[in-house]
């Protein structure tokens, strides 16, 4: 075979790691390269260095090592099955584009994740290596996302969370019959217990104070995974009960909703159509309200009548007006987990009225400045100088808060 | 009207000293205006000739006050020092004001600080250095256009991270170098200092462009993080119209394709498919065989959310069996059972009762972890009597290999799993029963009752009769032997 030369290889390998949506560079705490050897800092707050025009921030150097692969999963553009460029990166390869990258500003360092090949634990040693080069020879201090191969040996686990910030594995379906059927060589059962090992090690690597010295580092950004829509049949009250375990039972900081696409050279046995990115949009809302806004996953289900979410309206007015009783709510006097359920009202918002209202009765144009969207909050709230009176229980009061859908736009330029 | 001119654009010092003056001659913030070199005085302004405060005026303000007039100061809009005035002037008569965010004025400089520090960060962001010179002389240098004023504010950032790098960042406002020793500041540049481009751009575009999906258009999303001010000096901004323009039919392309026969040469090495039959039915012949039988087990719906099914450890042909109630969060993620907080209340009885945990069979009654997620933790949750009735069918085949002549329950959950019918634990425990069998069942409480009592002295009345059933347990043994 000829050699592939390094940008024909980044093209290959950059289109075919696209697919995992996780580009989080935040999370790693603070530090940098002063007093260091090498280039590179985290400061907490993850940085996107560039968009993508499907809104899609790059922040990290997202590729694969190679696309080869052992593994025959139908949703994936890089199983054994498919006919596209196959190309494989040498370990020196992927350590200079980092470091090369990273001098120019381009990016707040590496996601590296590969094909099956040989064996998990192959595979896995292969990764480490990588971040190891990084870290020991390089002493960079940039962001390092490992991909977690669940098959691979515990003790790889380990060397890879000393390097590497993040760690991720994909539990890919909601639901484990589907990957029976669409991913046959993968395990839940083994995605599970990987997960586990990292969140049992991410814990045992939290100082305590009896501790005199501090446990060896572990993934200090802690795990995420990855659940794709729309290609079991899965509806979204099932897909938030699955993260609502996955983040109870390993302490996952994110689990990304990949709205199924269509890939090249794709399987005949999945749908093939425009992706369900609205779809996908409502579940980060609802993902969001589960982790920050105290909803629960069956709480949010139990507002939608066939367990899916409604496209029309955010999952938090959809909600609200399913459980209109519980409104309109006093913004002077109710509780914070109150306030946090009125729709249009985020966390932030919400702070600034308790903050403010210490102070001062609040009246609607308070709310206005302290808010971006008063027509969604008003009918759901009264304050000194407002009562919404019969519109928070008007029959009508969705299609009055739902603007009618723009014109499809087909493209700005 | 009072008009102050100021030194430079971000002359925060100068304004303090001004706005301290003013404030002690009176004047009204509706009097007095703040200027910089830039702007030209009005027809009817009077340019205040400068008249430093007394030194001895105490003025003292909020710390956040000052923290948010750094920021605004660097916003570029004109009014920004009278705004600030205007602040300070309010501040005199209500000390709280800067905590009601929602004050017109508070607002406003707020609004302004926030475009600031996302200036800032998007400067972080977007700022793309090019190479001169070759390895072992490298210089790095950036042409950057700022949304507001944030060149000094955020050059230590670049310091911090490309410490052993040479750069020269240059903006229209001024100009950050860093040798490696030090940083400084230096005049207003123009693009045209900068390199023309750089050996490894040809790379990052060819990244750009591979890391975007065709079938997910979403370019309003991408504007609104990076507006189109900046595209100027990013190199890969020049293939967005081309990127997008082509979106649609690639994606379409994609769908119409008609699917494409297997890869033959790829396909022949494929892993193993994992095995993933039910084994509801599957009796198993030994304990090994168990313990592999029970994770295929969907004889309930609990197997979906737990990580594993925890089967029993100890000897095979273990005398006593210590049945519990089910995994805990600490069991699930392990696969052992009772090696979280129960299980050490548990060894700890165990050990003062004299019993060897290490000689006894030690397993539960539902094997997988029932629980409700609670944000990032999982809250115990009790098995009903379907589930342990559904899970019964591996208890008695782990009781039929291990055949132990005791079995102590922990819990009414166990008692139930054992003996097929409810009891009242207190009432019953420390009285041994007989099954069917002839094997003795010793029902006790479960450790994490222990666990759960609020009150110390009660806690070491019950953690004392747990130890007394345990040793009832061992005289059993004892006796059997």
């Amino acid at each position: 075979m000829a050699r592939l030369d390094l940008r024909k290889k980044l093209e290959i390998l950059a289109d075919a790691a696209k697919y995992d949506a996780s580009c989080a560079s935040s999370g790693a705490g603070k530090r940098n390269s002063v007093g260091g050897k090498g280039i590179g800092s985290t400061e907490g707050m993850g940085i996107c260095h560039a968009y993508t025009p499907d809104g899609r921030c790059v922040s990290l150097l997202k590729i694969l090592l190679t696309n080869f692969c052992i593994y025959d999963c139908a949703y994936c553009i890089n199983r054994v099955s498919s006919n596209v460029p196959r190309a494989r990166f040498s370990v020196q390869e992927v350590v200079d584009l980092t470091l090369n990258f990273y001098k120019r500003n381009y990016i707040e360092g590496l996601f590296l994740s590969s094909g099956i090949v040989q064996s998990g634990d192959y595979t896995m040693e292969e990764l480490v290596r990588v971040a190891r080069i990084l870290r020991e020879e390089h002493d960079f201090r940039g962001y390092i996302h490992l991909k977690l191969i669940p098959e691979a040996d515990p003790d790889l686990v380990a060397q890879a969370g000393l390097y590497a910030d993040r760690l991720s594995a994909n539990i890919e379906l909601p639901r484990d019959e589907a990957l029976a059927r669409l991913a046959p060589q993968k395990d839940a059962g083994v995605i599970k217990k990987a997960m586990g090992q990292v969140r049992q090690r991410v814990e045992a690597a939290r100082p305590a104070k009896k501790d005199r010295k501090r446990p060896p580092r572990f993934a200090p950004g802690g795990q995420s995974t990855q659940l794709i829509v729309g290609a079991d049949g899965a509806p979204d009250g099932e897909i938030l009960e699955r993260s609502a375990s996955l983040y109870g039972g390993y302490g996952l900081r994110r689990v990304y909703y990949s709205a199924f696409s269509p890939i090249p050279d794709s399987s005949a046995q999945l749908p093939l159509s425009k992706p369900p990115l609205i779809r996908e949009h409502r579940l980060y809302q609802a993902d969001w309200l589960m982790r920050f806004y105290g909803f629960s996953a069956p709480e949010i289900a139990s507002a939608t009548p066939d367990g899916m979410l409604d496209l029309a309206v955010d999952p938090k007015l959809g909600w609200a007006l399913a459980n209109r009783a519980s409104f309109p709510v006093d913004v002077n006097l109710a509780e914070r987990e109150t306030l946090l359920r009125v729709p249009g009202l985020g966390v932030r918002s919400v702070d600034r009225i308790l903050k403010v209202r210490r102070y001062r009765t609040l009246r609607l144009e308070d709310i206005q400045r302290l808010t971006r969207s008063l027509d969604k909050i008003r009918p759901f709230i009264t304050t000194l100088d407002w009562n919404p009176g019969g519109l928070t229980d008007a029959a009508d009061l969705k299609a009055r808060l739902v603007k009618p859908r723009e014109p499809e736009q087909l493209s700005l330029f | 009207m009072r008009t102050v001119r100021l030194e430079s654009e971000t002359d925060l010092d100068g304004w303090r000293t001004h706005a301290r003056a003013l404030l002690f001659e009176g004047v009204q913030p509706a009097h007095a205006a703040f200027r910089t070199g830039t702007t030209t005085a009005g027809l009817f302004e009077e340019v205040a000739p400068p008249s430093p405060a007394p030194a001895s005026l105490a003025l003292t303000v909020p710390r956040a006050f000052m923290d948010l007039a750094a920021a605004v100061a660097l916003h570029r809009s004109e009014d920004r020092f009278d705004l600030l005035y205007r602040l300070l002037w309010r501040l005199q008569q209500d000390r709280h004001l800067l905590n009601i965010v929602s004050d017109r004025d508070v607002a406003d400089a707020m609004e302004r600080a926030k475009n600031v520090s996302r200036a800032s960060h998007k400067m972080k962001a977007f700022v793309r250095f090019r190479r001169i010179g070759d390895a072992g002389d490298e210089r790095w240098i950036a042409w950057f256009e700022p949304a507001h004023r944030v060149l000094e504010r955020t050059a230590p950032f670049f310091q911090r991270r490309f410490t052993t790098m040479r750069w020269t960042i240059l903006t229209p406002d001024g100009t950050a170098d860093w040798d490696g020793k030090h940083l400084t500041f230096g005049p207003p540049a123009t693009k045209d200092q900068a390199p023309e481009g750089d050996d490894v751009e040809e790379f990052w575009k060819t990244y750009y462009a591979s890391t975007f999906n065709p079938a997910r258009l979403k370019t309003k999303m991408m504007q609104s993080e990076m507006p189109r001010r900046y595209w100027a000096n990013l190199p890969e901004a020049a293939l967005i119209p081309e990127l997008v323009a082509r979106a649609a039919v690639r994606e379409e392309a994609m769908v119409r394709a008609p699917a494409t026969p297997t890869n033959a040469r790829l396909s022949r090495a494929t892993a193993p498919v994992v095995e993933r039959a039910t084994t509801n039915e599957v009796v198993p012949t030994s304990l090994p065989a168990l313990a592999a039988g029970v994770q295929g087990c969907r004889r309930c719906p609990l197997w979906r959310d737990a990580t594993q099914a925890v089967c029993g450890r100890g000897p095979t042909q273990a005398p006593l069996m210590i049945v519990g109630e089910q995994p805990g969060d600490q069991e699930d993620l392990a696969g052992e059972p009772f090696v979280g907080p129960a299980g050490q209340v548990l060894d700890a009885a165990l050990a003062e009762a004299d019993l060897d945990r290490n000689a006894a069979w030690i397993t539960n009654a539902v094997k997988h972890f029932k629980h409700e997620p609670r944000g990032k933790r999982r809250l115990h949750k009790t098995p009903d009597a379907g589930e342990v009735q559904a899970c019964r069918w591996w208890l008695d085949a782990e009781r039929a290999l291990v055949k132990p002549r005791l079995i102590v329950t922990l819990g009414a959950t166990a008692a139930l799993g054992v003996l097929g019918r409810k009891i009242a634990v207190t009432k019953e425990r420390g009285r041994p029963v007989r099954l069917d069998d002839g094997t003795a069942v010793l029902p006790t409480v479960h450790p994490s009752y222990l666990l759960r009592l609020p009150d110390a002295e009660m806690r070491e009345a019950e953690r004392a009769r747990f130890i007394a059933d345990l040793k009832a347990a061992k005289a059993l043994l004892a006796d059997a032997e």
